[in-house]
């Protein structure tokens, strides 16, 4: 019977239909997507404090606005993903604030360019043209998903990412069109990141957990394609506003069709995501520990308060 | 001549009160975005930030009518006056504290704020009515917002109450100079920019607040009481001046760096 079940899920699967959340569904496929979403949320959460930093720096009032709205962005895309995260997480018994408190006890981890410093205003312009930009790309990918309210989440997820990659865009333009200073302040923030975005699509290695996701459609495309499809979009864009790219063997091979690159320190950057090491990792967590555990006092009042009007 | 002149003095009191109200809405904004990535739960940080964001558009509006009236390029205005040269009321630079200082803080601003800004709906100058009217719309759902806040870290007892309670000791002494102007309100009522003399808009706005502080379990007479004591008819005198200093020498983090478009 479970057996005939899973055969049943799969047939769906294959014939392209989504599936919702109070559908039934295989253990593994469950914990798949649980897996990848918490993740997701997470990053969305902890990738807002790179920019924070320099919310209140912002040099100019548009820019501090742009600057805002799109850090109040990515805390909605966590709280988006959130929600999809604790219906998946439900019928496990585990509830929002577990899968907070995940952050804190290193049980969760989040995408390594958001343990990374960044000390400059141009690294806040990098992180919205390049690390969204990169997003854009693995979430798009995403938007055929076979779980429908994380395909339904990302609709609007990839279109405000669009928006950012604008905003980072933007104050790219601005220092690059600069002063001598301001470029070379720009050319040393993509020094400081290209390694860390080339990284950010994961191992080129097809893992297990991959190729399950693949067979169940909740994805398509493997990491190295959409390196490469990165790459080929940016790549072009950024030597169009006169930046060199950090790597010496970065060339196409017109023959394979692929480009050729300088691979990332694959161990080093993998032990950032799963130790928590990174230059940032520890601080930043802190400040999810602050806002979740020193404002619990807060939300343990709303309950009151609200229990106390019903009664 | 006599043209020109009065042309002069309008626009140093208008351009005044312009820079008076971007102050303060920059600073509250500022602050308020301190708490991105902060607040006590997600849903939170996304409504805290769509205010903050408010908040610094309202200062931007302003700035550009300070422009106006010739005091200067609208981001220079923001960012590069010193601190002894804000107009703000102290209450809007000051630290953010906990979260119940945090929300009580904005409660009293907002109320104050939509007083403020009913009267210059009323104004005879259409530039700053419309811009008014577009405020209020806005400043209506922070009222809302703050106000349940406040009702239920009141309600709620125990540590958040206690919280509140001494939130509210910390701010009474602030209230005098927020409900003032920094330029004199009567020659505002002469130039038909305020529709209302200050001390009927003081009384709006006890009016506003008392009940919702007393169902929050907090001592609103005292208000009535602090702003009779102190009743700043004139132009109220600068806010002591070293939370604007810590506040400004985070936000010139990238202009401090030279001259250079951003």
């Amino acid at each position: 019977m479970p057996e005939a079940r899973r055969e049943a899920f799969m047939a769906r699967i294959r014939r392209g239909e989504k599936i919702e959340a109070h559908d039934w569904m295989p253990d593994d496929y469950r914990l798949l997507l649980l897996r990848l979403i918490h993740m997701h949320a997470v990053s969305e959460i902890m990738g807002a404090y790179p920019e924070k930093e320099w919310v209140p720096k912002a040099p100019t009032l548009r820019r501090k606005m742009s600057l805002m709205a799109k850090v109040q962005d990515e805390i909605g895309h966590g709280q988006l993903l959130l929600r999809v995260a604790e219906d998946l997480a439900a019928p496990l018994g585990r509830d929002r604030m577990e899968l907070m408190d995940d952050v804190i006890t290193g049980r969760v981890k989040f995408h390594n360019v958001f343990h990374m410093e960044a000390p400059t205003w141009a690294d806040a312009g990098i992180i919205g043209w390049l690390v969204d930009g990169a997003a854009i790309i693995t979430q798009t990918a995403l938007l055929d998903c076979s779980y429908a309210p994380y395909a339904r989440v990302l609709k609007r997820i990839c279109a405000e990412e669009s928006f950012h990659m604008q905003h980072g865009e933007s104050i790219i333009l601005s220092l690059a069109e600069g002063e001598p200073w301001q470029r070379e302040m720009l050319q040393e923030a993509l020094n400081r990141w290209w390694e860390a975005i080339l990284f950010f699509f994961g191992p080129p290695v097809v893992t297990d957990a991959a190729r399950r996701m693949m067979e169940y459609r909740i994805r398509s495309r493997t990491n190295e394609e959409l390196r490469q499809k990165f790459l080929t979009r940016y790549v072009p864009r950024i030597r169009a506003v006169g930046l060199e790219i950090p790597d010496s063997a970065l060339r196409f091979d017109e023959e394979a069709g692929l480009w050729r690159y300088t691979e990332p320190d694959w161990e080093r950057w993998s032990r950032v995501v799963r130790e928590n090491i990174g230059p940032k990792s520890q601080e930043r967590i802190a400040l999810r520990r602050m806002a979740h555990q020193d404002q619990a006092w807060v939300r343990e009042a709303l309950v009151r308060a609200r229990t106390a009007a019903v009664v | 001549m006599a043209i020109e002149a009065d042309a002069r003095v309008r626009d140093a009191i208008l351009g005044g009160l312009a820079l008076q109200l971007a102050d303060e809405e920059l600073f509250l904004g500022h602050r308020d975005s301190e708490w991105l990535g902060l607040a006590p739960e997600v849903e939170e940080d996304v409504a805290f930030a769509s205010i903050a964001q408010d908040e610094v558009r309202h200062a931007s509006f302003w700035y550009e009518l300070a422009e106006a009236c010739g005091f200067g390029q609208a981001d220079a205005l923001a960012f590069d006056r010193a601190p002894s040269e804000r107009r703000h009321a102290a209450l809007c630079a000051r630290p953010n504290g906990d979260w119940a200082y945090t929300v009580l803080r904005h409660y009293l601003y907002d109320a104050w704020d939509a007083v403020r800004l009913a009267a210059l709906a009323e104004s005879g100058d259409e530039v700053w009515a419309s811009g008014a009217r577009r405020m209020l719309r806005e400043e209506h759902y922070h009222h809302l917002h703050m106000e349940r806040w406040v009702v239920d870290l009141g309600r709620a007892g125990g540590e958040a109450a206690a919280r509140l309670r001494g939130a509210f000791a910390a701010l009474l002494p602030d209230l005098p100079d927020l409900v003032a102007f920094a330029v004199d309100p009567q020659a505002l009522v002469d130039l038909g920019i305020l529709s209302r003399p200050l001390a009927d808009l003081r009384r709006a706005f006890v009016a506003r607040v008392e009940a919702t502080l007393s169902r929050a379990g907090l001592p609103a007479e005292e208000i009535a009481a602090r702003l009779a004591a102190h009743p700043r008819e004139g132009a109220r005198q600068t806010a002591p001046d070293h939370d604007a200093a810590a506040l400004l020498e985070t936000m010139n983090g990238v202009r401090s760096l030279g001259a250079a478009v951003w």
